[in-house]
């Protein structure tokens, strides 16, 4: 399987791919801008996010609310995100409105600003605040991932601050920062254009050029602090928070090389060994085997610069306190230290995310956000059809060398959630 | 293409005009049954290397008997967790040297084994899903593990207010000893009264070749697929009997709760965020007002620039969303209206809420309100089948509901007919705002007074294992 990529370069920056497939009537346009939370300065956590709903709320020829009325009524679907250290906005639609997309993506490309109001900054705080609280406060363990990189990052790193950001600082938001942070950020040499579906690619082109070509480039972005990180922690971090759950669940997390690098293939498959699946030698030994646990997982955190977070999570069952359930975790880890793996491990975790791949490659909107993803963290969205084969090229022996030297004690993180009623017994 | 544009740019707000529609059909697919009576569902989808297959058991859980509430749910996990043949541990490995993972579960109406694989391991696969279909082990100790991770779940809920706030809504919506009342997981009490008989005795009643569907999507032809299933099937022989009454005296499944609207609080103390439910028992999916109800409830609740969500989210900004749903079942599902607020708005809250329900029913939707509904679900219809398991679930939903052959050939004409009139008597029928439960997953010491006085009914407060609490 190979995916169709075609890339072209706007004078004003804008970096485009186009990636053709006629199986079904259906267009994805996805934008990329290469501006997160790792952006946002001192006092302003969470405003590359409240500025992604700012984008929702029109421009100088789009009203309030009008961006999604018109996607919805051409049957399409859309749809924003923000992460640390990117911005996307994305819609799905009928190949025949690919323009009107276009055309709503540049016109908050190039003139989001006469519509910003005083009003529309107060309710979009408003409902972010109630985002904070739905996604962060009120649900269990819900602080863990404004928690774990406060925990794995240095606190001038610019990835160590919350990306919701505090009521605080989001209270302090004003219209000038909108204004501030879109003339710097928002611009077509930040950002990558990817279009994938049934279009017709001269045509396709054409209308890029015509509504993104007039915006002007950027002014340049402010250089980011320095990212780099050593290879290690240099230690064992640990944190435990008293949180309104009913059993405790722990995160054991590991730096690990960027995103995109070599290295970083091997850690997915370390991960996808340990935790993905119920195949994984987590799911085994905890839930299966042990059954200190009722779940299982493991993840990394996709970073392209410093380094890149290798995330080990488990959530215990009642009666199991955190300590048993760390150790668990740590005797599963310490085994591949050890022993390291048989190939048919290896190989299971290859099966499954080739798999995986395939399968979301089905999706027009999948496609176009992977392509974008590459083309921002690697500056090649024909990584995309490399992705298979590397992690193909992962050795068992890679798999244990990366473990030892990359999953020891020198080399770990530890958040811990437990109970506040077993919090305040234990004190 | 060259040139540098084809055009100047907009110089004003002028829309851009869609090109030509380009024709979208659901992908083809054909019945066929096997000498045993297994249907199979075909749809040949040759994009890409993958096909998924579903195998669709008729053994949801209205099946459970009274009293072991939870049965059809854990039988169906278990079917993953080991055969006569391979035990959990091998079993697993099997499916996933394959790249696949077994999912299997149930909800009311049906039960399910899925796996997707990348073409040429189609055989394969099927091979493990007829062991896994016709020969699971139900080993105790599996039993024993499953029926604790299911408590477990269950404790953990009382500290997530979302799922408990959906379970409460359940529960106060449908009569007290309405199986809709009980999760379809079953609650502590049935749960613990589960034994691995039970769960035998429900396979052994339930699971056979005439109540089984094998729905197969994607890279395989018709003929193909049905030898391979037949390979792998066609020894299995008829047994089991099918179909389960009541016991005397037991309530319709979605036998309403008696008693009229209703605000029950449970309380979570200190939580910032209330969680909301409004709503009622709603209509079967076979209900011939249901793509009406559908449509209605779109404008309604159901999309972004729903009445609900600018209300709720944009004009207030009291939340980060508020939806409404009608749950597909067999049965009579629910209506209900769902959001997240801040703790001191929750009472204006569900009063705007309760008065969108109130205004659907007093005047006629605009004639841009319809259209956006249904330009929406019409245009959307193509992204909705992009997957093989996303054409694959569709396809089961025939089976499960008994709809036509040509469903999703019609869909989209009968959605662009629907007129204001059919969309306002839905509303004035099917809405029935003084019949709702108002469910809030909140601090009841700040909550429980401003709820009382929007009086519109009697306020409880519970506990979040669902004891009355004051």
């Amino acid at each position: 399987m190979r995916i169709p990529i075609d890339t072209h370069l706007l004078d004003n920056g804008l970096r485009v791919t186009l990636s053709e497939d006629h199986r079904a009537p259906i267009v994805a346009v996805n934008l990329w801008y290469h501006v997160g939370s790792a952006n946002e300065r001192t006092g302003r956590t969470g405003f590359a996010h409240l500025f992604e709903h700012m984008l929702f709320q029109g421009s100088e020829h789009v009203g309030a609310n009008e961006h999604f009325e018109l996607v919805q009524r051409a049957g399409g679907m859309l749809n924003g995100s923000t992460w640390l250290d990117r911005t996307n906005y994305f819609e799905t639609l009928p190949s025949h409105h690919l323009e009107l997309a276009l055309w709503l993506e540049a016109e908050r490309m190039g003139r989001l600003l006469p519509a910003m109001t005083q009003e529309k900054l107060d309710t979009q705080r408003g409902v972010v605040m109630n985002e904070r609280r739905w996604s962060v406060d009120n649900q269990p363990y819900g602080t863990w991932w404004e928690r774990l990189p406060a925990l794995a990052f240095p606190p001038e790193h610019p990835f160590h601050h919350s990306l919701i950001g505090s009521f605080a600082d989001l209270e302090a938001a004003s219209l000038d920062d909108i204004s501030e942070f879109f003339r710097t950020y928002y611009t077509p040499d930040n950002a990558v254009l990817t279009i994938a579906g049934d279009f017709d690619p001269a045509q396709a082109l054409a209308l890029v050029r015509r509504h993104f070509g007039p915006i002007p480039r950027g002014r340049g972005t402010p250089p980011l602090p320095d990212m780099s990180l050593p290879p290690r922690l240099g230690g064992w971090l640990r944190s435990t928070v008293e949180d309104e759950v009913m059993v405790p669940r722990v995160y054991l997390a590991f730096r690990v090389p960027v995103f995109g690098s070599a290295a970083s293939y091997v850690a997915g498959i370390c991960g996808a060994i340990l935790g993905m699946r119920r195949g994984s030698l987590m799911h085994r030994a905890l839930v299966r085997e042990g059954q200190v646990a009722s779940a299982v997982g493991a993840s990394t955190w996709d970073l392209a610069k410093g380094a890149d977070l290798l995330v080990l999570d488990a959530t215990a069952r009642p009666g199991v306190d955190a300590g048993r359930l760390e150790q668990a975790m740590v005797t599963a880890v310490e085994r591949l230290r050890q022993d390291g793996v048989p190939d048919a491990e290896v190989a299971r975790a290859v099966a499954l995310i080739e798999t995986d791949f395939v399968t979301t490659m089905q999706s027009a909107s999948d496609r176009a956000d992977k392509l974008s993803l590459f083309a921002t963290y690697l500056g090649d969205p024909h990584r995309l059809n490399e992705e298979v084969e590397r992690y193909r090229a992962v050795t068992a022996a890679g798999v244990a060398a990366f473990a030892r030297e990359q999953m020891g004690e020198d080399n770990r993180a530890t958040l811990t959630f437990v109970p506040r009623a077993a919090a305040a017994e234990a004190a | 293409m060259s040139g540098e544009a084809a055009g100047p740019p907009p110089a004003t707000g002028a829309r851009p005009a869609p090109g030509p529609v380009r024709p979208y059909q659901f992908p083809r697919f054909e019945r066929r049954t096997l000498v045993n009576g297994m249907r199979l569902l075909l749809a040949p989808m040759h994009a890409l290397p993958v096909v998924t297959v579903h195998v669709l058991l008729d053994a949801g859980a209205t099946r459970d008997p009274a009293g072991r509430e939870g049965v059809a749910l854990l039988a169906a996990e278990l079917l993953a967790e080991g055969t006569r043949r391979l035990d959990g541990a091998a079993l697993v490995d099997r499916f996933e040297q394959l790249g696949t993972a077994l999912a299997t579960g149930a909800d009311w109406d049906s039960a399910w084994c899925e796996s997707t694989v990348l073409g040429p391991r189609l055989d394969a696969l099927l091979t493990l899903l007829a062991d896994v279909v016709r020969a699971p082990a139900f080993a105790p100790r599996e039993v024993d593990r499953l029926a604790a991770q299911r408590q477990a779940e269950l404790l953990e809920q009382r500290a997530e207010p979302r799922s408990l706030a959906d379970d409460m809504f359940a529960r106060f919506a449908y009569a007290p000893r309405a199986r809709f009342a009980v999760p379809a997981g079953g609650s502590e009490a049935s749960v613990r009264s589960i034994g691995r008989d039970d769960i035998v005795a429900f396979h052994a009643r339930h699971v056979a070749p005439a109540s089984t569907t094998v729905v197969i999507a994607g890279d395989v032809t018709s003929d193909e697929a049905e030898r391979l299933v037949t390979a792998r099937f066609g020894g299995w022989s008829p047994a089991g009997s099918m179909g389960v009454a009541p016991g005397p005296g037991t309530p319709a499944p979605d036998a309403e709760a008696p008693g009229g609207r209703a605000v029950h609080v449970v309380a979570k103390p200190d939580a910032p965020q209330s969680e909301v439910r409004v709503g009622h028992v709603a209509i079967p999916r076979a209900h011939p007002d249901w793509l009406r109800v559908h449509v209605m409830n779109a404008i309604l609740g159901g999309l972004f620039s729903s009445r609900i969500n600018l209300n709720l989210r944009e004009r207030h900004a009291y939340t980060y969303g508020a939806f409404s749903t009608v749950d597909a079942r067999r049965n009579a599902g629910t209506f209900d209206v769902s959001t997240a607020v801040e703790r001191a708005v929750t009472a204006p809250a569900v009063g705007e809420i309760l008065q969108e329900l109130s205004r659907m029913q007093e005047a006629p939707v605009r004639a841009d309100e319809l259209s956006l509904a249904t330009d929406y679900l019409e245009g959307v219809f193509p992204i909705r089948f992009e997957t093989t398991e996303a054409v694959a679930g569709a396809l089961a939903n025939l089976a499960i509901f008994g709809l036509a052959d040509d469903y999703y050939d019609g869909y989209r004409a009968r959605v662009r007919a629907l007129s204001i009139d059919e969309v306002w008597q839905a509303a004035r029928t099917h809405l029935r705002p003084a019949a709702a439960q108002v469910v809030v997953v909140g601090d009841a010491a700040a909550i429980r007074a401003p709820l009382e006085s929007l009086g519109l009914g009697p306020v409880h407060v519970w506990d979040a294992t669902g004891e009355p609490a004051g």
